[in-house]
């Protein structure tokens, strides 16, 4: 079923992608065969996605050659990749909604008769390509009214339709029902038996066990191994995935006690989390853990007044906290380092000291006459207190290296004198320098006092940094773990990665 | 050392430097083909034609570095201009009572569009055009085809120069509302709230930026400088009508692109926008001075406008 | 089957006209004479041919607002042609007509698609620049009823079969819009644009021919206001360069809006335009009938556009909500 000479359908050598000064993906060589069914495993931001997507043609890559039936290719964008017989089907399938089904397969390629539209053939073309994968769908509905399941099976319908030999599967089980998994692994394992060559990036190990021939881990943007998945266990896959030492040790003073700063009784926002209940004692830094999509960056948000829950009472320094928005959650002495620094966080065209004053104007002026001037002095002893790389303090944000952008947006907060930090994903995609200084920072403020909240999908970093570590599954806290006792196994088992999940599975780690 | 230094004006005012450079020629030109040009007298006269332009081109700058843009000003001109002329005559509502409730008029039917905007997450293009038809149709209701007169010791008093100077009353409120415009959107946290909600909303929303009472500011302030524009249209026509200030949008929206402010949001500098008003207005008086008519002017303009976003995507390179 | 009919976007518009018409009949009973369906009839044409144009620019995410202007320079040029050259055939000046303005709207659609101008910044400098050379070819000078063929202002006046009711234009504006229909149904161009409006990335990706459509829907657009520009000289039989197609490009917005197709692009319907081009006429008729000065027309379009935005709001927002629950 291979290629010429039984070379793989595709292999890789050195690729490597760098975003300005970060590289998130070095040295890849991974080789995909026909009829197989091959994984790429690793945490957040150890590169899977980003090698798929330089497959894809979504991404170009810095360095490297990708061979296609031992032949030498270079693809410059998506379009090009599906000439190529090479399609990715993203978790969140990009959908034409007033579109038919049909349609949305076929997009851009329609059938035509003599210059009009064939519907009747589009129509059964498509009918046949779902009724091949299995799936029960009507052509002619409009595709604004599918699932996200249904809506992935046009995506993979589309490729199929293309005749599609590579199809790699970006995080596609994230965000489906369990019955909508086991649906998609009949059809996952019925394509590769046609000898199409399968990549399924995902986390969940009992998905990997039932479903993949072979896995290729990776871990800081380097391949650290390649296993057959019949010759291996989840215990070895997982230490490979999460078995680093973070550069350099953080030690954490003794564990704080005392009354809590921030109090969270039974905070619920149907359908994204119930019955959350914490405190954060000053001082104390406690970590959330949990699948991407469990509901850890939405109670962020609500604890900052970016959503209104629905129920329950947040109490801070003992008094309850009436908080609307981000504002008021200011008020309260809050802070919100956000999970999409790119969008959320910073102003990628202005200065550095324009961002890093930002809220704190309300003290940084008078009368709404703005003090640059003390801005700027800030900044600069910001810039020098967090070794922020920079030329000058005037520099547009864009300029900087995304670890030194996130030092400037920890800036940004920390000038407003803030009481609770609530830190999302604050180490994702910087390098592993900017981490370890990241990290000590984070140390140094819970020691002089802060109480902080730190939301990640780094094992390592949360097990190491936290005091305590509460568990979320499904927007349920599920356990709580006090230092001494967590361990990574412990509390991937808790977040549902690796147990037989009784309800709805999340995938660990995006 | 100094050359770095040019270099570092040039990245990040290019769009201004070109515009000033624009104006000198256009001086230089005009005055040489006509020597009135030169007599500063007669520039100033001329510039009171203007002025409302001119107003309307400092609000309209903030508007559009919040990433936003605002069509229906030139109807709130005619709608409070409609009102104010109403209350007057057929009310007998003392005239001086009702100049300074013109900016309050006005500043409520920005507020409307602000709403709109801000609570509604309605695309302001759409919201201000459905209000520009709305509230001229408003003005339209109140008068009809007629003008109704204002008080005849109000009329001109656009013509009053300062003692001593060439400077009209509403040249010298231009003036001082470039100055204060300014300050507003370079010195004060307002103008940093516009901007950076220009730049990127949704960081500005996570940053603690009150975004939406931003917004709704902006569009009273609109609003508001539409109703001082309406009672200095007042005063130097005399009458009031519906059809008072209409297509001035063009202008205005030309006159702030011109000037280097991003269509897209989050740049732009009133001095630009001032700058690129002069240069349009030597443009329009020259054009006129050669008998060239206010129906074909708007050629011009319009092939100014385009010229004002092909060159700024020059200066600032496709992203 | 009913059930179907009322899920359709459609249909609480339908159910809006119905009670108008109620109503404005019960005040006034001789709103359905004849002469007031005439009237309702006439004003129809010209609008739906342009919003038609002006649909498929939103489709895409778009917007035109020189559409006025185009209907204006090219109503303007054909005038002329037909007063300067009367043996010129009343069909090639429909021709022309429509040349003239797809020729227009592909100077749109080249500094959209092609030079990537924001499209409001680009079509608004075209709107002065298409008004003032409406000027300069006509001197400023009008062109008058006798001046123009007699067979032209026919069009409005006769209808096929010797009925006088409908007239030749309304079935031209009919014809005008089945085509349409069938454009956006069975032409990939028309698909397109629904995929363009929908996800952008997700179309350029999937192959299609992003700046190629986009740049055809600002021709089809000019080119509808073309062909309205001689239905205008038609209709009214003078062309005066300071009025032709004079704030067209709003009433147009409106009947797009008011017809349901988003203003966020990718979603719209031939009949929901229709009915919002209806809507506007029966308004248009029924404040006249009613004796409501002319001059309330203006405020009740803008309070008409706004009414339908906020429900275009609330609509997505149930999409979106429905979408999330999923």
């Amino acid at each position: 079923m291979n290629g010429i000479n039984g070379a793989p359908l595709l292999r890789t050598t050195g690729l490597s992608k760098s975003f300005g000064a970060v590289t998130v993906l070095e040295d890849a060589g991974v080789e995909l065969r026909a009829g197989e069914i091959h994984a790429f495993l690793g945490e957040n931001g150890a590169g899977k996605s980003t090698l798929a997507k330089l497959i894809a043609g979504i991404y170009r890559p810095s360095a490297g050659q990708i061979e296609r039936n031992g032949r030498p290719v270079t693809i410059h964008n998506p379009r090009e990749a599906t000439e190529l017989g090479i399609a990715l089907i993203p978790q969140e399938p990009r959908t034409f909604p007033d579109l038919s089904a049909a349609e949305n397969i076929f997009v851009g390629r329609l059938p035509m008769r003599s210059g009009l539209v064939d519907w009747k053939s589009l129509y059964g073309r498509a009918e046949e390509l779902l009724h091949e994968l299995g799936v029960a769908l009507d052509p002619r509905q409009p595709a604004r009214s599918l699932s996200v399941a249904d809506r992935q099976m046009l995506e993979l319908a589309g490729a199929l339709s293309l005749n599609a030999e590579i199809l790699l599967l970006d995080e596609t089980t994230a965000s489906l029902t369990p019955g909508e998994v086991s649906r998609l692994e009949v059809i996952l394992r019925r394509l590769s038996a046609a000898g199409k060559s399968i990549v399924f990036i995902g986390h969940r190990m009992e998905e990997i066990f039932s479903l993949c021939d072979r896995a290729t881990i990776l871990r800081d943007g380097k391949i650290v191994g390649e296993r057959m998945i019949s010759e291996t266990s989840p215990e070895d896959l997982l230490r490979l995935m999460v078995g680093r030492e973070i550069g350099e040790k953080v030690v954490r003073g003794s564990v704080p006690t005392g009354k809590p700063l921030l109090e969270v009784k039974g905070l619920s926002q149907p359908p994204l989390f119930h019955d959350i209940s914490f405190s954060i004692r000053r001082g104390e830094i406690v970590g959330l853990a949990g699948l991407v999509g469990a509901g850890r960056t939405e109670i962020a948000c609500a604890l900052f007044g970016l959503s209104q829950p629905t129920a329950g009472t947040i109490l801070v320094d003992g008094k309850p906290a009436e908080i609307r928005s981000p504002r008021d959650a200011m008020g309260y002495g809050m802070a919100l380092a956000p999970e999409d620094r790119q969008k959320q966080g910073a102003f990628l065209p202005i200065s550095l000291w324009e961002n890093a004053s930002l809220s704190s104007l309300p003290r940084l002026s008078r009368r709404g006459w703005l003090k640059d001037s003390v801005s700027r002095t800030l900044t600069t002893e910001w810039v020098k207190r967090l070794s922020v790389r920079c030329r000058e303090i005037e520099q547009p944000l864009h300029e900087l290296s995304g670890g030194n952008q996130q030092k400037v947006v920890l800036a940004k907060w920390l000038e407003t004198q803030p009481k609770i930090l609530l830190l999302d994903e604050p180490t994702r995609g910087i390098d592993v320098h900017a981490k370890t200084e990241v990290h000590r920072l984070i140390c140094e403020l819970a020691d002089a006092g802060m109480a902080t909240l730190l939301i990640s999908s780094d094992l390592p970093e949360i097990l190491a940094l936290s005091d305590r570590i509460l568990v979320l599954r499904s927007g349920r806290i599920v356990r709580e773990f006090d230092r001494s006792e967590a361990t990574p196994e412990a509390v991937i088992a808790a977040a549902g990665v690796s147990t037989g999940l009784p309800d709805k599975p999340r995938s660990m780690v995006a | 050392m100094i050359s770095s230094r040019i270099r570092r004006l040039w990245n990040a005012y290019a769009p201004e430097i070109v515009v000033t450079i624009l104006l000198i020629l256009a001086f230089v030109i005009s005055g040489w083909r006509e020597p009135r040009f030169l007599d500063a007298a007669y520039l100033f006269d001329r510039s009171t034609l203007y002025t409302e332009i001119g107003l309307l081109t400092l609000s309209m700058t903030l508007i559009i570095v919040a990433g936003h843009i605002d069509l229906s000003v030139t109807s709130i001109i005619a709608f409070v201009g409609a009102i104010i002329a109403t209350l007057y005559s057929r009310y007998g509502i003392p005239f001086w009572l009702l100049i300074p409730l013109a900016p309050v008029f006005g500043g409520f039917l920005g507020a409307v569009n602000g709403y709109f905007v801000a609570r509604r997450n309605l695309p302001s293009l759409v919201v201000t055009l459905a209000t520009m038809a709305l509230y001229r149709g408003m003005a339209q209701i109140l008068l009809g085809d007629s003008s109704l007169m204002t008080p005849p010791d109000y009329t001109g008093i656009e013509r009053v120069t300062l003692p001593h100077t060439y400077l009209h009353t509403p040249l010298v409120i231009w003036i001082t509302l470039c100055l204060v415009f300014a300050a507003l959107l370079h010195r004060t946290v307002f103008g940093r709230y516009i901007t950076v909600t220009g730049v990127n909303p949704e960081a500005a929303l996570y940053s603690g930026v009150p975004v939406a009472q931003t917004l709704i500011r902006l569009f009273t302030l609109s609003g508001a400088m539409a109703g001082v524009c309406s009672v200095l249209l007042l005063s130097r026509l005399g009458v009031a009508r519906y059809d008072h200030a209409r297509g001035w949008e063009l202008d205005v929206i030309t006159a702030v692109v011109l000037g280097g402010t991003s269509i897209f949001g989050g740049r732009g500098t009133i001095y630009g926008s001032v700058v690129a008003f002069l240069l349009i207005t030597i443009v329009q008086t020259g054009m006129g001075v050669a008998g060239v008519k206010a129906e074909i002017q708007v050629t011009a303009i319009g092939l100014l406008l385009l010229l004002a976003v092909l060159l700024s995507r020059l200066t600032t390179g496709r992203k | 089957m009913i059930n179907k009919l009322f899920q359709r976007r459609e249909a609480p518009l339908l159910i809006i006209l119905a009670a108008l018409v109620t109503i404005v009949c019960l005040l006034q009973p001789r709103f359905l004479s004849p002469g007031n369906l005439q009237s309702v009839l006439l004003w129809l044409p010209l609008l739906i041919i342009v919003a038609l144009g002006e649909m498929a620019v939103i489709l895409t995410r778009g917007i035109d607002v020189s559409v006025g202007s185009i209907l204006g320079l090219s109503g303007m040029m054909t005038a002329m042609a037909l007063r300067d050259y009367p043996e010129l055939n009343i069909y090639v000046a429909a021709l022309l007509a429509t040349g003239i303005g797809a020729f227009l709207g592909a100077i749109n659609g080249g500094l959209i698609a092609g030079a990537g101008t924001p499209p409001i910044v680009a079509t608004l400098a075209t709107l002065g620049i298409y008004r003032g050379l409406t000027f300069v070819v006509s001197s400023g000078k009008q062109v008058d009823d006798y001046q123009l063929p007699r067979n032209l202002a026919r069009w409005s006046i006769d209808g096929p079969f010797g009925l006088s009711i409908p007239p030749y234009v309304v079935w031209i504006a009919l014809i005008v819009a089945a085509a349409m229909h069938l454009f956006l149904t069975y032409s990939r161009t028309g698909r397109d644009w629904y995929a363009i409006g929908g996800e952008p990335d997700g179309a350029s990706d999937r192959g299609v021919p992003v700046r190629l459509q986009t740049f055809c829907a600002y021709v089809l657009s000019g080119a509808g206001a073309g062909l309205a520009g001689l239905l205008y000289a038609s209709r009214f039989g003078t062309v005066n360069p300071a009025s032709i197609g004079n704030g067209f490009e709003l009433l147009a917005i409106a009947a797009v809006v008011i017809g349901g197709t988003s203003i966020f692009g990718g979603s719209g319907t031939i009949a929901g335009v229709l009915l919002g081009c209806l809507l506007l006429g029966v308004i248009n008729v029924a404040l006249a009938v009613l004796n409501i000065a002319e001059t309330w027309q203006s405020a009740v379009y803008g309070a008409v556009i706004l009414m339908a935005l906020l429900t275009d709001d609330a609509a997505r927002r149930r999409l979106m909500k429905g979408a999330r629950h999923k």
